[in-house]
């Protein structure tokens, strides 16, 4: 019988509300080889302890330093740190739910070759996030989580809406 | 019993100062807030007990004890409250204030002020009487907790993504 190989499914956000919707998101990748990279060391343990809940393979994880975008020195050595694991790695797709770190994963990601879903955090009810607009460029499948956001605007491309995390 | 969260980011004055101000009218006993670093020019509540940061543990046994969650609108502690059947009552940050980056809350709380067991105040104007009346009326008890997970077809659209449409079908 045919057995394709199991799909790398690298997982990236930054901690807090980001982290709690992608965590959300988990089960689309059970059974895939899970990477995470997100802001924040405590995370670790929640991951194990759910895989050895759900019967996942452990998945591997990556702590790169928090930014915000007027962080400039920060921001770099956060890009820096992705460019790496991206490089070690070389997952097959990347997910984010935001903010910078998910960019600019998907950014290097695309130019690697890999495929790209970014969805838009919950949190942006009235506009599509700063790094979800220009997550747009680079994502594959590019969503968000309110009907009323979707859709093209303008003639411009616009993200699609297939529900929410909660 | 009110448990009170302003996530864990930044400390949320007007909030904190708010139920102060209410708890002191109603003499209202049993509240419990978590205010974040609150530094020296933070307000330090008088007339209920508080913390800075709660463990894990102590965060969620405190979450489930409660009848009535008041917090800031942002999206770990809406979801949490959702997963707990807790009523909730959001008051949003306001970006011009420098509560956070931008007015991202006020559109998070008045799309989420239609959902089921979650209540809005504006702004510190209209907490007390919000407060009074899920006090006087409490709110009905939350049947259906929402999902550990995101909603299905959320989940299925990713999902057939990732296998390029030839998701197995048994997981």
């Amino acid at each position: 019988m045919f057995m394709p190989k199991k799909p790398k499914v690298l997982a990236i956000s930054s901690a807090g509300g980001h982290w709690v919707q992608l965590q959300r998101l988990r089960a689309a990748w059970d059974g895939c080889d899970a990477i995470y990279i997100t802001t924040k060391d405590g995370y670790r343990e929640d991951l194990v302890a759910d895989a050895e809940r759900r019967g996942q393979t452990l998945p591997k994880f990556y702590r790169v330093v928090d930014a915000n975008r007027w962080q400039k020195f920060r921001l770099l050595r956060q890009l820096f740190s992705i460019l790496v694991i991206l490089l070690r790695e070389r997952p097959d797709v990347i997910v984010s739910t935001g903010a910078a770190a998910g960019f600019f994963a998907l950014k290097i990601g695309k130019l690697m070759g890999a495929r790209t879903i970014w969805v838009d955090s919950i949190a942006n009810a009235g506009a599509l996030s700063l790094s979800g607009q220009k997550a747009g460029g680079c994502a594959d499948l590019w969503l968000t989580q309110w009907e009323h956001l979707a859709g093209s605007d303008e003639g411009k491309k616009g993200p699609e809406f297939k529900g929410s995390v909660v | 019993m009110i448990f009170v969260t302003v996530g864990h980011e930044l400390r949320f004055d007007r909030l904190i100062r708010g139920l102060d101000e209410w708890v002191k009218e109603t003499s209202y006993k049993d509240i419990f807030a978590q205010v974040a670093e609150l530094g020296d020019e933070g307000y330090k509540p008088r007339n209920f007990e508080w913390q800075s940061f709660l463990d894990p543990e102590t965060f969620k046994a405190r979450f489930d004890k409660a009848d009535l969650i008041v917090a800031h609108a942002g999206m770990g502690t809406i979801i949490t409250a959702l997963t707990m059947k807790k009523p909730l009552l959001i008051m949003p940050r306001k970006g011009a204030l420098k509560e956070t980056r931008n007015d991202h809350q006020i559109a998070t709380a008045e799309q989420f002020a239609r959902r089921n067991g979650i209540y809005v105040a504006n702004d510190e104007t209209e907490l007390g009487s919000v407060l009074d009346q899920l006090i006087t009326n409490p709110p009905p008890i939350i049947k259906e907790a929402a999902s550990e997970f995101a909603e299905p077809q959320l989940i299925q659209t990713i999902r057939g993504f990732i296998y390029d449409g030839k998701a197995p079908k048994n997981v």
